[in-house]
């Protein structure tokens, strides 16, 4: 075991899948060299793998999109980085196009072994243009696996999975998480599961349902109102396409009151599947409407501060939407 | 390198020339500044490249041109007529910042007023509107001219071989610049294309390529000069490539000294172009540098106006997260 930030976890579990598997490798902008992408998550693979493993592409999404497909179809288990979520968009053609339904196309003949790694979310000043959730976009494409881990055993976990996946997996960075968040995360061989989600806290009054920067949320949000006699039961989605329908439908049902807490828009979002899912399979173990709590229905969050703040969910949102279901 | 009177431009031009080149600069600096004392959270700079940005954008009709920029072109926006005023008002992500009212990150430039379009950070997404703006000029059998730039490494992006592949069909009267500085963010030239010159590539759209050094005042204006002309009489599009500096990191988020050596930011710092064109003023009798010295002084203060009447305006209200989501 180690102490590690939720970066320095995706980078040894990228690392560790390196030294295993001599097919894995690893591309995108500023990702090769001394830099190690602009947040360093590819830091100092260059040197350890080469340079043919771990390179700097041009500034070309749609080839980053494409070029892992040709590599995954021959063999390789190919990482392609996306510098910021909201430039995957130039390669989505590629994507949702090629990657997306090549094992079904050829009913398995051809598969595309892909992890396209993005950092996504907001939080950071980044105006419209580097805070954007993007999941939604990815969400609702069979073939495609749409995951994000939310601590830096999960992430590390995680990313190992995804690479020793045959789909082609997103896999989404939280970049506020990125340092914010230092865990023990054992520095030996473990995966963890890119289709399930996580209950991370068991609880009996109210089920809150979150990932990402707003599962930390949830999770601090539960702590302080246990001592105020509110337990919480509290959810990772994780796998956020396809969703683990299974383990969201009984943590909705445990309780009977559910809060789906997202970083992105109200309207169209991850959780609004979540929503459907638990009123398909749920409706009459339900104690009080589905409360969901999110971004307005803005294309993203401004860059000033003011804007920032507007849009994005806090934590005082999470306690109080948690105490207004427990007393509903 | 071509002398300054050979450009053609009469004494009070080439002044007004020297008075944005010395503006773009200080301004500039200024913004690292209010970075640096916490005052805003971001800047990219266009230094290296104000000396280029100024000839390319005295070519043009800016009560009538339109201009499609990118994030470095504060200087070439400057000329086209925004103010000092306007541009730390972005900074500070104000609502009155004509650019984006505080919704896009700084150095986004742009202004109704002034025909500048605003832009998105994804690199080159404005090369296909650029078309799109000049095809408009073509229906209406106006005269007007659209520029658009971006950087080398943008440059390769699939948008921009589609937008030229257009503007070559139709003859359309659009000028693209790229404006070369060798890296993008980390990644150099050698690693981003394989040809000589970027500008190559326009042949293969069935139009005139350029590549012209950005330290070359009067080469800069009279390639433009031309380029305006053919395009205002129907001759149809340009690739015009600035060989230009970039004397700082990426942006505030970058430190360029992880991968370019020391040696390399040095030699490119002591040829700075504003020393050279200095040099040209003093040498060829427009300045003294008693001149230069006064006139600093007052761009010096002219600044540090501006600064403090956009520091004192209000910022965005919460509620106008909302505003102009839909057209009412
Ligand atoms: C589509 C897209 N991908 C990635 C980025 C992140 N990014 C911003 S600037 C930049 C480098 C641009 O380099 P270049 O085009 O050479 O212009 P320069 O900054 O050197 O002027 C990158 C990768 C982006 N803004 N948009």
């Amino acid at each position: 075991m180690a102490e590690m930030t939720y970066l320095e976890a995706i980078n040894l579990g990228i690392s560790e899948e390196m030294a295993r598997d001599e097919k894995v490798v690893i591309f995108g902008e500023d990702v090769g060299g001394d830099k190690g992408g602009v947040f360093g998550v590819t830091k100092g693979l260059a040197a350890k793998y080469g340079d043919n493993r771990c390179f700097n592409t041009p500034l070309t999404e749609g080839l980053i999109g494409g070029l892992a497909v040709g590599l995954g179809v021959m063999g390789y288990r190919a990482i392609g980085e996306f510098q910021f979520a909201d430039y995957i968009l130039p390669a989505t053609n590629q994507i949702l196009s090629e990657a997306r339904t090549m094992r079904y196309r050829t009913k398995g003949d051809w598969t595309a072994p892909i992890v396209y790694r993005t950092p996504y979310g907001g939080g950071v000043r980044g105006g419209l243009y580097h805070s954007q959730s993007t999941e939604k976009i990815f969400a609702g494409q069979p073939g495609l696996r749409v995951v994000t881990p939310s601590n830096p055993y999960d992430a590390k976990g995680m990313i190992k999975a995804a690479i020793r996946s045959d789909d082609p997996v997103i896999f989404y960075e939280h970049k506020r998480l990125y340092r914010l968040l230092k865990a023990e995360v054992p520095t030996d061989d473990y995966i963890v599961p890119i289709d399930k989600a996580n209950v991370v806290r068991e609880g009996s009054d109210i089920t809150v349902i979150s990932y990402g920067m707003m599962l930390q949320y949830a999770i601090s949000a539960a702590e302080k109102l246990a001592k105020e006699g509110i337990d919480a039961e509290v959810v990772d989605v994780r796998s956020l396409y396809p969703l683990d329908r299974e383990t969201l439908v009984n943590a909705a049902k445990k309780t009977g009151k559910i809060l789906l807490v997202t970083e992105d828009n109200k309207e169209g979002s991850i959780m609004s599947e979540i929503a459907a899912m638990i009123s398909e399979d749920a409706l009459f173990d339900l104690d009080a409407p589905i409360k969901r709590l999110a971004g307005p229905d803005a294309p993203s969050m401004g860059y000033s501060l003011t804007l920032e703040r507007e849009f994005l969910v806090n934590e005082d949102q999470v306690i109080e939407a948690m105490i207004e279901l427990a007393e509903y | 390198m071509k002398t300054l009177k050979k450009s053609g431009l009469s004494k009070e031009e080439m002044i007004q020339a020297y008075y944005e080149v010395k503006r773009g600069r200080r301004l500039d600096e200024r913004l690292w500044q209010l970075t640096r004392i916490g005052k805003t959270s971001f800047n990219i700079s266009g230094q290296g490249a104000e000396v280029a940005q100024v000839a390319m954008a005295m070519a043009f009709e800016h009560d009538k041109d339109i201009f499609l920029p990118y994030y470095r072109d504060m200087t070439a926006c400057l000329v086209w007529g925004m103010t000092s005023k306007d541009i730390i008002l972005g900074s500070f992500g104000k609502d009155a910042d004509p650019s984006s009212h505080g919704r896009q990150m700084p150095n986004h430039y742009g202004s109704k007023e002034h025909n500048i379009v605003s832009f998105a950070s994804t690199v080159s997404t404005q090369m296909p509107l650029a078309t799109g703006v000049a095809y408009a000029a073509q229906l209406e059998g106006k005269d007007y001219i659209a520029l658009t730039t971006t950087g080398e490494g943008s440059a390769n992006q699939g948008e921009v071989q589609e937008a030229m592949n257009f503007a070559g069909v139709k003859k359309l009267p659009v000028i693209f610049v790229v404006e070369n500085n060798n890296y993008a963010i980390s990644v150099p030239i050698e690693e981003q294309y394989a040809n000589e010159n970027m500008s190559d590539r326009a042949h293969g759209y069935g139009f005139e390529g350029i590549t012209v050094d950005g330290n070359d005042f009067t080469e800069v204006y009279l390639t433009f000069k031309k380029a305006v002309k053919d395009a205002r009489s129907g001759k149809g599009p340009k690739l015009i490539e600035l060989k230009v500096y970039r004397l700082t990191s990426h942006s505030a988020d970058d430190d360029q000294t992880i991968y370019r050596s020391k040696e390399d930011i040095e030699k490119m710092k002591e040829s700075d172009p504003i020393d050279v064109f200095e040099k040209q003023l003093i040498d060829e009798g427009y300045l003294t540098q008693a001149d230069m010295d006064k006139m600093d002084e007052e761009i010096r203060a002219e600044i540090d106006k501006a600064t403090d009447e956009a520091e004192a305006m209000p910022d965005s209200a919460p509620e106008s997260l909302l505003d102009e989501v839909y057209a009412k």
